[in-house]
């Protein structure tokens, strides 16, 4: 891979990281309400994936959105004005950290109902088809979403109608408080494919490289052939399901999270990239005061910005 | 009395109706090893069991369909809807099945289910999370239809909920759940259908139910400071209707303001104001008005969201309009 390209990902990966921590830090001080889930520890699974994908592919996923919308390459600055509510956010401020949407890079949403975004991504894949474009669509939800039937309902459709969709379930082991051993029959997610005679593959969701090797593969797959694929990226959240839930509640120790953050996907890109000489002490460094700044940057546009005007609510209910 | 908050007046009410019949069950996400996302069943997975405090994987469709098969041969589950956003998924089972097998068997069966969970907005959870779904459940003949107020009602109601023989829906308030009020211990029942005054006044009636109640006593409150005496009655039951309690209180007030959280459009509103027409048209001196949340999808900016929802002022001056003043 192109030193450019590894230094991108790393690069991704920290402003995400970053920009996340100064998010916990708003919503702490109420600039930031409602329900907001941090990526924080599953940076490698969107930066790989979307890494892996052309400008114009599609990727779609849940309310845990914050890090895919910035790695499909939106200006950080309207997405924290979104999680702001202010109207300059990304969806004008009506959407806020559940529901960002950026059309015009490919990032489809930001959607709260479990699992609610994979027929969407699955008529995605069909209108890539019917149109004849050379595109694919990769959907993330977590593990907590495979036991939904629109889950299952697509992965048979887009078998049976050969669409240019992947399925990249985000392992972090837990939806909210439920472990995946007390929601799910089976421990090896991508099984699930067989019923449908389909591609999987499993990654180590912490590598940055191993998650963009098999997306760049399955996309590979869907562009010449049609064919869909059902990945797995065993990941994990440092933080709480959302920030009103603790980072070790009674359902998993402290222990297990001081553990897990000994693989901090992180580290391992930055550790790997040292090795490799492709980054150096120094260039780290200035990335690490380039990143403050741009996230700063983006907190003081949200504070700055004007909150939507009353007019807004009767908006966008209709198209014209 | 001893005071207590909503939620631990409903969990007082499931761990009474556990105790009592062993047929009774509850089932749905995070209500055991977690105590529920809102924690109105703290400590009865400890108390009652896994096998009677059924954590369940994100499948609303599914498990709602578990209660109601489950029902068909006799028990009498309780499932927790996280909150009834989610239960739009689980409509299939609650309309097509749970609502309608007595009726389609020719009374073969008996469907003793409670779907309960918090319905409405909170703060700033957006279009997707924050839906007041009262008129979507109202419209299903086979259904009951439950939004209590205050922390002795939901204990009252629940209570006569799990015992009723048929599906209720029981709608709840994340808002509402640290709300403190005295509750009556052991067996107390509320009866479903049955309305009550929560405020007598003369010049006019409100009626609300749920937490929008308690926008309705504000107003009420700021109308008695300016010599208004407003009625607020609350049905507590939104199927079957108390009209009687209704018709009785615009008779004395001749007027009516009513006022929901859900959207204005075929809203559970239109339908009690609909029955005040048929019988209490001759006292009426206004026409019956309507506050309901605008109609449209829920904005996140909280600015929006407060624009959006009904509030005292706006009863306010709703009421001041059927008074003509
Ligand atoms: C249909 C539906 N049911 C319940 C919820 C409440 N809820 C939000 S997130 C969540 C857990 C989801 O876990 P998972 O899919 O593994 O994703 P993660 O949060 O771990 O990223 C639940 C139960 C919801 N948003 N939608």
């Amino acid at each position: 891979m192109q030193k450019k390209k590894l230094v991108e990902m790393y690069r991704m990966m920290l402003l995400i990281r970053r920009f996340e921590e100064r998010a916990a830090q708003m919503y702490g001080m109420q600039k930031i309400t409602g329900f907001c889930h941090l990526y924080i520890g599953q940076e490698a699974v969107g930066v790989g994936a979307i890494a892996a994908l052309r400008p114009d592919d599609y990727f779609i996923s849940a309310y845990r959105d914050h890090g895919h919308i910035l790695a499909k390459g939106t200006d950080p600055k309207p997405v924290m004005a979104e999680l702001f509510g202010k109207a300059t956010g990304i969806s004008k401020g009506k959407g806020g950290s559940m529901h960002l949407f950026d059309v015009e890079k490919g990032y489809m949403g930001g959607h709260g109902i479990v699992a609610g975004q994979i027929p969407l991504a699955t008529g995605m894949g069909f209108a890539i088809k019917y149109k004849k474009e050379d595109k694919v669509v990769v959907c993330s939800f977590g593990e907590g979403a495979v036991h939904q039937g629109s889950f299952h309902e697509s992965l048979n459709l887009a078998k049976l109608w050969k669409l240019p969709v992947i399925y990249l379930i985000e392992n972090n082991r837990y939806g909210m408080g439920t472990p995946l051993e007390r929601a799910s029959a089976i421990w090896d997610l991508s099984q699930k494919a067989e019923s449908y005679d389909m591609a999987r593959a499993t990654v180590d969701g912490m590598d940055v490289l191993k998650v963009y090797d098999v997306v760049a593969e399955a996309a590979d797959r869907a562009r010449k052939n049609g064919e869909p694929t059902l990945i797995e990226a065993r990941t994990y959240r440092f933080r709480g399901h959302s920030m009103s839930d603790p980072v070790h509640s009674h359902y998993r120790t402290k222990e297990e999270v001081e553990e897990q953050k000994k693989k901090d996907p992180l580290i391992i890109i930055k550790d790997k990239l040292l090795k490799d000489k492709v980054l150096t002490p120094a260039t780290v460094k200035e990335l690490e005061a380039e990143i403050k700044k741009i996230v700063l940057e983006s907190a003081d546009f949200a504070e700055n910005s004007p909150v939507p005007p009353l007019e807004a609510v009767y908006e966008d209910v209709y198209a014209p | 009395m001893p005071v207590l908050t909503f939620r631990e007046a409903l969990n007082q009410a499931m761990a009474e109706e556990m105790e009592r019949d062993p047929n009774v069950y509850l089932m749905g996400e995070e209500v055991g090893y977690y105590n529920g996302a809102y924690k109105v069943s703290q400590g009865l997975m400890e108390r009652f069991g896994p096998e009677r405090v059924i954590d369940t994987p994100i499948a609303e469709l599914g498990f709602a369909g578990v209660g109601v098969g489950s029902a068909m041969v006799g028990l009498r589950p309780i499932i927790e809807m996280m909150t009834f956003n989610f239960s739009i998924l689980a409509l299939d089972q609650i309309f097509n099945n749970a609502a309608k097998l007595r009726y389609m068997s020719g009374g073969q069966f008996q469907i003793p289910i409670v779907f309960r969970g918090p319905g409405g907005a909170a703060h700033g959870l957006g279009a997707q999370h924050s839906q007041c779904l009262d008129p979507w459940f109202c419209n299903v003949p086979g259904l009951k239809v439950v939004a209590p107020s205050v922390p002795a009602d939901g204990k009252g109601l629940l209570k006569s909920a799990i015992r009723d023989n048929n599906p209720v829906i029981f709608i709840e308030s994340e808002v509402a759940y640290g709300f403190k009020g005295e509750v009556p211990e052991g067996e107390f029942l509320v009866p479903l259908g049955v309305g009550e005054v929560k405020r007598e006044g003369k010049d006019v009636t409100i009626v609300a139910w749920s937490k929008m109640i308690h926008v309705a006593l504000d107003a009420a409150n700021a109308l008695a400071e300016e010599g208004i005496q407003a009625e607020v009655i609350d049905p507590r039951t939104l199927r079957p209707l108390d009209e009687q309690i209704l018709i009785t209180s615009v008779e004395k007030t001749n007027r009516c303001v009513i006022v929901e959280e859900g959207w204005p459009y075929a809203g559970v509103g239109a339908e009690i104001a609909h029955r005040i027409n048929m019988h209490a048209f001759d006292h009426l001196d206004a026409p019956v008005l309507r506050i309901s949340s605008k109609d449209v999808p829920m904005p996140y900016a909280l600015n929006l969201e407060k624009d959006v929802m009904p509030n005292a002022q706006k009863v306010v001056a709703a009421v001041k309009k059927v008074l003509y003043i």
